[in-house]
């Protein structure tokens, strides 16, 4: 039942190794639990899943599983032989628990009231759920199921509370595929961490310090080196207003969380696609435009760029010149784009909107060609990915080499860039 | 078999932790406690250690912080100025040889608990770097040549605030456990143990607005264990009575003395707000 046990887990999307489960049949014969489904379920839990986004994974499949165990460690706990409760009872129990037992009348009336107790309990249980609810005042609470005796001296409402915790599934939230929040898009955005030894050297460095004197013969030979600083450069372009209203939030949060990873962050505004201008401040975004063309020119291709928009809009907003519903744009949004794309080779488009809905919307779609099917989903698993294609070592493509957009070939590039 | 760990008159352990917690003992592994920020993760570690009776080694990790610190350190430096100095010390390297916790709490004569706190601070490799001390319990000193063995297998509680992720090889290792935000009934416990014989109605009150504070959807850093036993401690000391607290409770005004609970000024901000929406509803 185990193995099966574990090979439902692997299949359920719970990661477990077979060291973990040898470290769980190990807890098993060391005693950690011992004749009750629900402490066999926290040492399961406890020694094979790591994470908690895998704990509501986990919960489903012990449910399946382990429905009904419980029946089976009733009747395990009602045929255990006598000397083997006293022998575990004695071995576990205080002086004071030992003299109360004394109280009740020795041992054996002990033992004996307890398979009355445990029979009349089955029967109760069969019946409905209240298996251990009627624990709570009885002596034999002290050590009656579980006879390691933790339970001592412990509420009744704690027990019927803890039955079925697997069933409850309080650890959905934690599941990797819902949006995340700013601490998460953090952590995601962490692993794009470069460092890399920049500007003025006012460190000591130690080992070269002490391999210089070596070989200078003992005299002192002080280096220095530059600060360790992260080096990751990052272009944000963010989607405002229109459609992009519901999804305020989760930008709001993922701007947060760049703003404090990065240091070399510029981020730029645009309203629903990428044209000729883009701008920094939402209140003045007529007045004080930044164009395209410029920001291609000044950040070199070793910038990362980030795209954050729903991307849903008309087709013509993309393709055609004069698409845009604010002005009048003499280049279609493609064409921008695909500068865009030849210039930083390492470039993304996070998508607020949920996955499933992307194949209905036709320019959702026109935007993945655009940018090379490198469109992901706002969540843990999307910005984990998003952050994979990031990370890819600059290929062939340089600056240049694919002006314009592969999608408008007549279209003549400008000899600003 | 070992003593079990089943909390403390200073903290509340739910069963599933106790359960981490004995197996973790029981079995030798290490325990990686995670959870969110002010539920007690590093306090475990000190219950544990007074609850066993057992000497306590802290090691609490930085962003700079490398695996070797935890076992010793060569101070180069040291022996570097008392060579130009001429010191005879120089001649022995033993003598700047620095221990760690690590190395420490292996030498230690009865078994120890080991608490290396926020292990998510360190570099990514950081954990990698521990894998076979935490395995085998023991490191080699490459500067004297000298093997060292934990005379007592510590037991050893790691927390992290998971600001990484952290290697599959090294989550093998170990014991998982995730404190979750206790419940109501569990809140009461823990304030129960803190501040004993609290009037009882004070207690509700408290607890019920708390609640309702975290349940304030968009807040952007919600309030604590930790932060709820400030403020408790600050309404006893003003002696505030219950019947303020209730009045709050309908959302009229902000929480009295709400600067413990809320620590950011937009969610004191996005508060205020929802104040105002629902004193104007009524």
């Amino acid at each position: 039942m185990l193995v099966k046990f574990f090979f439902e887990l692997r299949k359920g999307g719970v990661p477990v190794t077979l060291t973990e489960f040898l470290t769980l049949l190990e807890g098993l014969r060391a005693g950690v639990a011992w004749a009750s489904a629900q402490e066999f379920y926290y040492l399961a839990r406890t020694t094979l899943v790591k994470d908690e986004r895998h704990y509501d994974r986990f919960d489903r499949v012990f449910a399946e599983i382990f429905n009904g165990a419980q029946k089976l460690f009733e009747e395990i706990v009602a045929n255990v032989p006598a000397e083997w409760l006293q022998a575990l009872a004695a071995r576990t129990l205080s002086e004071e628990e030992k003299r109360k037992v004394e109280a009740l009348g020795g041992w054996e009336k002990l033992l004996e009231t307890l398979r009355k107790r445990l029979a009349e309990q089955k029967e109760r249980h069969q019946g409905g759920n209240k298996w251990i609810g009627t624990q709570g005042t009885s002596p034999f609470g002290a050590y009656g199921y579980n006879p390691e005796g933790i339970r001592v001296g412990q509420s009744g409402s704690r027990n019927r509370r803890a039955v079925k915790v697997w069933d409850q599934r309080e650890y959905r939230n934690f599941d990797d595929t819902v949006a995340l929040g700013t601490r998460n898009m953090k952590l995601a955005l962490r692993k794009l961490r470069k460092f890399a030894r920049e500007g003025a050297q006012d460190q000591l460095d130690l080992d070269g310090t002490i391999d210089a004197t070596a070989r200078n013969a003992g005299l002192l030979d002080l280096k220095l080196v530059a600060e360790r600083r992260n080096a990751v450069k990052v272009l944000l372009f963010l989607d405002v207003g229109g459609s992009m209203d519901d999804h305020i939030r989760v930008c709001e949060e993922l701007f947060s969380a760049a703003r404090s990873e990065f240091k070399h962050l510029q981020y730029f505004y645009f309203h629903n696609f990428l044209y000729e201008s883009v701008w920094k401040d939402n209140r003045r975004r007529l007045a004080q435009v930044t164009p395209v063309a410029q920001i291609l020119r000044t950040y070199g291709h070793d910038y990362r760029v980030i795209f954050v928009g729903d991307a849903t809009m008309s087709p013509y907003e993309i393709t055609q010149p004069g698409g845009s519903v604010e002005h009048w744009n003499k280049e279609a949004g493609a064409v921008w784009m695909g500068r865009m794309t030849a210039t930083y080779p390492r470039l993304v488009w996070l998508n607020p909107e949920k996955r499933d809905r992307w194949e209905y919307t036709a320019s959702v779609r026109i935007t993945r060609e655009l940018v090379d099917d490198r469109m992901f989903p706002v969540t843990i698993q999307g910005l984990d990915a998003a952050i994979g294609a990031l990370r890819r070592p600059l290929g062939g493509a340089r600056p240049g080499s694919q002006p314009g957009g592969e999608l408008n070939p007549g279209h003549e590039p400008s000899p600003a860039y | 078999m070992t003593e079990r760990f089943a909390g403390t008159d200073r903290y509340i352990a739910t069963d599933d932790l106790m359960m981490a917690v004995n197996a973790a003992v029981t079995l030798g592994r290490p325990l990686l406690i995670k959870g969110e920020p002010g539920t007690g993760k590093t306090q475990l570690a000190q219950e544990i250690a007074r609850a066993l009776g057992k000497p306590m080694f802290e090691w609490h990790v930085k962003s700079t912080s490398k695996a070797q610190q935890g076992l010793y350190e060569y101070d180069a430096v040291s022996r570097l100025r008392d060579s130009q100095l001429g010191d005879a010390r120089v001649h022995d390297i033993a003598n700047y040889i620095l221990k760690g916790s690590l190395w420490q709490a292996f030498e230690s004569e009865v078994q120890p608990v080991l608490l290396i706190d926020e292990i998510d601070k360190a570099d990514i490799e950081f954990p990698n770097d521990l894998l076979r001390e935490l395995d085998r319990m023991e490191f080699y000193v490459y500067e004297t040549r000298q093997l060292v063995k934990a005379r007592n297998r510590p037991i050893i509680v790691i927390t992290s605030n998971n600001e990484k992720e952290l290697p599959d090889a090294f989550l093998r290792r170990c014991f998982f456990h995730y404190i979750r935000f206790p419940d109501e009934a569990t809140m009461a416990r823990i304030v129960e143990v803190h501040y004993p014989g609290l009037k009882k109605e004070l207690l509700a009150e408290a607890l019920g607005a708390f609640f309702q504070v975290r349940d304030t959807p968009g807040l952007k850093k919600k309030p604590s264990t930790s932060e709820l036993l400030d403020w408790i401690k600050l309404l006893v000391a003003e002696d505030i009575d219950p019947a303020v607290l209730r009045s709050q409770d309908a959302k009229k005004t902000l929480p009295i003395l709400h600067g413990a609970l809320l620590k950011n000024e937009q969610d004191v901000h996005l508060f205020e707000q929802l104040v105002f929406l629902n004193r104007r509803v009524r």
